[in-house]
């Protein structure tokens, strides 16, 4: 098994791309990666993404997408795992110049939101869900994470306010970041009056859905070194872990078992403990997310996730820096795309280029993904070299 | 029009009809012919009696497409008496706030119509209180 | 050589005795005041002919209204629901025009593959149709169960004098062997004429009705007609019964219709439910016969008696037996659904019953 290590990463800032199409986004992307890359030339392209083939009427991507940035011929495929396919690309790039059949792979993350407006955007993305036991009785995947902030709340009676600092915390991260959708601050006092979407949730506790492309170029470390100026990261560990489809099946759902089987065999794999991480990338598409998200990597006890963020130890300078960059809420969701903002992301704080926003002697970081309610979860171990 | 879709599964849809693994006893639902806790052949068909309580609710109050008309709704995790949870709207609350532990019972009713008015209605299983009955 | 024809009795009995196995009734929860219409229609003047009536919810229609009334009768009757071989259900708001709301009734009770379900039309008596035919069915021997509901989600044109009646509900009738039964169907009679009191044409959302015409001519006659001629074929009077269930489009009529008929308020006010929900067109004097059984004692006698505009009306002498006590307690009163009662207004009702225009 080869040492597989990022080469190259790019990203277009997340918004509301009305003027542009699919392809351009991730040709943007693509581009920009292969040219950090030193000009290294991939033979295989994985795609993430999750609602093309719904939203934009178009499935087939790596054809469309390899042959915009002058790639046609070399082996492309697209994975899909809800959310989180973009870091389901990011895995099967990886296991592509691991195993040694792959040199260079490409990985781009690419969602277009804007090919459809209202309700037919959030029936697309419930796709995610189970649809005849969960959509078809009328739940969509802003329900579910309410229904787990609801038990939440139950369980473990925090105050409400509590998950507001997410919320803060992300938007005052994206304030120096250039590519983030939402770059002004927010208070505590915006939170708490902020609208009821569907009890408990409300509007700022979740990260709305964005157009968005980010790439990644892998390859092997002998490989790298001869083109490539700048730092480079290794990815020492990776896991990808489904659970149940229906939150339902769960036995426990506010466990995120998945998560935790996730960050445990990455940090196996990597050879470390997750607390010898520096950061952590998590996926707060939901504020309540990012707390089990937390409970689950075993960095809280179950039911205190959000004690962390309420001591400040998640901030740039605490001890456990997440949504360094802005996260979902800050940065924008945009879906599939997100798991390779996350790595561009951690890739930018282990080359230290993370600017306003650098962890400091950030040297390990701890990326993951969730797809739905973690019914898939995604993670890596990336080391700077 | 989804027709087929929804016409397989509307003994499950209509009347909580599940399976029973003959080996270790559990109740399913919905069908799956494995059982998810011993991983036996598990096809015999169990009625759920529709019984169960709220673990989890939430009021919606903007409608995924096709149930617009109809919010705001509560939407809820209830576990049922025999074991499984399922997704459903809670129905019928009048003035009473939906709370978790609540004692519910499950009603057949109309969850949409596939399409427009000109689609076939679709019915499903909702839950709501426990109708009081004098003694 | 046959006996003189006109001798024959036109009472409808069948060879084998037939009973109520188990019955059930079902009310929605909400409930338009009469106040209310008065208020937007009539500056808040004039009596109303009802207290309230019952409004269906969003999510209800007359398939899912039968399919409760229908778990409740199985609940009382205690028979496997496989066995029912027929679902028949009267009403004059089906959700569809062609396709039976006994079809999605049936599967829901899981009495499907071996049944029969075609839907019953004939205005407010569409249910007592159902139940004579499943009087013929389980009588002839051809089927041992058969189930009649009858059951609306009744309309009345906006500011028309039907809105403060047309209300939501029913009952559903679960017919078998008369020695099984909790109560035994004696006898039925069925009177129709030509009448056209009121009516509505397929692509109209409300019906058209006549007014002063619908009284007189068409439900005075008809009961007082159906329900004289069966008693008068039994050798019995009003005297004979502890209980009487009349059609009840309002308060007024079937306390008027009584007293012509002979009975006293006694007799009629246990099944007279109209003040409280309105008027539930094909479940109306279902759901009253429901109510009388929820309170009517062994060998205590029930005459029943509909009306279908159109018209006509379908008469039963019903006597209780033993077996009613040990099944009454099996699933909810009639009581318990109307007591079970949230107050809506003008604007929510027109939003339930999908009176906003689009």
């Amino acid at each position: 098994m080869s040492e597989v290590v990022i080469a190259g990463i790019g990203q277009i800032p997340v918004g509301e791309h009305w003027e542009l199409p699919l392809h351009t986004l991730s040709s943007r992307a693509i581009l920009a990666a292969l040219g950090d890359a030193g000009g290294l030339k991939p033979q295989a392209m994985y795609v993430g993404n999750f609602l093309a083939s719904v939203v934009s009427h178009q499935a087939n991507l790596p054809a469309q997408l390899a042959d915009h940035v002058g790639l046609t011929g070399i082996e492309g495929i697209t994975a899909e795992a809800a959310g989180a396919s973009g870091a389901a690309a990011f895995r099967l790039g990886y296991l592509a110049v691991a195993s040694g059949f792959v040199d260079v792979a490409l990985v781009v993350g690419v969602e277009k939101v804007t090919d459809v407006i209202g309700a037919d955007l959030e029936t697309a993305v419930s796709l995610g869900a189970d649809y005849d036991f969960e959509c078809v009785p009328g739940m969509n995947s802003k329900a579910a994470a309410a229904l787990l902030m609801q038990r939440y709340l139950y369980e473990y009676r925090p105050p409400r306010q509590a998950f507001g600092e997410f919320a803060v915390l992300a938007h005052a991260n994206a304030v120096h970041n250039p590519n983030a959708m939402y770059r002004r601050a927010i208070s505590a006092g915006a939170y708490e009056k902020a609208a009821m979407v569907a009890s408990p949730l409300n509007l700022y506790d979740v990260a709305p859905y964005a157009d968005g492309a980010a790439a990644v170029v892998l390859t092997r470390a002998e490989l790298a070194e001869k083109t490539v100026r700048h730092k480079l990261v290794r990815v020492s560990g990776s896991s990808s872990v489904i659970d149940t489809l229906a939150l339902h099946d769960r036995s426990d759902p506010l466990a995120f078992q998945a998560a935790a089987y996730s960050v445990e065999r990455a940090c196996r794999k990597a050879g470390i403990l997750p607390q010898d991480v520096d950061l952590f990338e998590l996926t707060d598409a939901f504020s309540v997310y990012a707390a089990l998200s937390l409970e689950a990597a075993g960095f809280a006890k179950r039911g205190e996730g959000w004690k962390l963020a309420q001591e400040g130890a998640l901030s740039l300078n605490g001890k456990l820096p997440i949504l360094t960059m802005g996260g979902f809420k800050g940065r924008g969701n945009p879906l599939a795309a997100s798991g390779v903002y996350q790595i561009v992301e951690a890739a930018l704080q282990l080359r230290g280029e993370a600017g306003a926003n650098q962890v400091a002697q950030a040297r390990r970081a701890l990326v993951q993904t969730l797809g739905g309610p973690a019914s898939t979860a995604i993670t890596h171990v990336l080391e700077a070299l | 029009m989804e027709i087929p879709r929804h016409w397989r599964l509307k003994k499950q849809r209509y009347g909580l009809v599940g399976e029973v693994c003959p080996h270790c006893n559990v109740k399913i639902f919905p069908p799956r012919d494995v059982c998810p806790e011993c991983g036996g052949e598990a096809k015999e068909p169990y009625v759920f009696s529709g019984r169960g309580e709220v673990y989890s609710f939430t009021t919606m109050m903007d409608g995924p497409a096709g149930y617009e008309e109809a919010t705001p709704y509560t939407i809820a995790l209830v576990k049922l008496e025999e074991g499984p949870m399922v997704t459903a709207q809670l129905t019928d609350l009048g003035e009473q706030p939906p709370e978790i532990g609540m004692a519910v019972e499950m009603v057949t009713r109309k969850i949409r119509e596939d399409g427009s008015e000109r689609g076939m209605i679709i019915y499903g299983y909702k839950f709501r209180p426990v109708l009081a009955r004098e003694q | 050589m046959q006996a003189n024809p006109t001798e024959q009795s036109l009472l409808l009995k069948p060879d084998r005795p037939v009973g109520i196995i188990g019955y059930g009734a079902y009310v929605p929860r909400y409930r338009l005041p009469a106040s209310e219409v008065a208020r937007i229609w009539h500056g808040g003047e004039g009596g109303t002919p009802v207290k309230e009536k019952a409004v269906a919810g969003l999510d209800e229609d007359v398939i899912t209204m039968s399919i409760e009334a229908a778990r409740n009768a199985l609940a009382r009757a205690g028979i496997e629901a496989s066995l029912l071989r027929a679902v028949w259900i009267g009403s004059e708001s089906h959700p569809y025009a062609v396709k039976p709301s006994g079809t999605v009734v049936a599967e829901a009770l899981g009495a499907t593959p071996a049944v029969s379900t075609g839907d019953w039309q004939f205005a407010c008596k569409a249910g007592t149709e159902a139940l004579v035919a499943a009087m013929g069915l389980v009588g002839s021997g051809m089927g041992r169960y058969a189930l009649a509901i009858g059951m609306d989600t009744a309309q009345g044109r906006p500011g028309d004098q039907l809105e403060y009646t047309a209300g939501c509900g029913g009952a559903a009738f679960l017919l078998g062997p008369a020695e099984e039964a909790l109560a035994v169907i004696e006898a039925a009679f069925s009177y129709v004429t030509d009448t056209p009191d009121f009516w509505r044409r397929p692509m109209q959302k409300y019906p058209e009705h006549g007014q002063r015409f619908t009284g007189e001519p068409a439900y005075f006659h008809h009961i007082e007609s159906a329900a004289s001629q069966l008693m008068k074929e039994l050798g019995v009077s009003a005297a004979d019964y502890q209980y009487a269930v009349f059609h009840q489009p309002n308060a007024k009529f079937p306390q008027k219709v009584g007293e012509n008929l002979g009975f006293t308020a006694e007799q009629v006010t246990p099944g007279l439910l109209s003040p409280l929900i309105g008027n539930t067109y094909a479940g109306a004097a279902l759901i009253g016969l429901s109510a009388v059984l929820d309170v009517a004692k062994p060998g205590e006698r029930i005459l029943v008696a509909s009306f279908g505009s159109g018209a006509g009306s379908d008469a039963f002498s019903i006597r209780v037996s033993e077996a009613i006590e040990a099944r009454r307690g099996k699933a909810p009163r009639t009581a318990d659904y109307i007591a079970r009662r949230t107050p809506i207004d003008y604007g929510m009702y027109v939003r339930l019953r999908g009176k906003l225009a689009d």
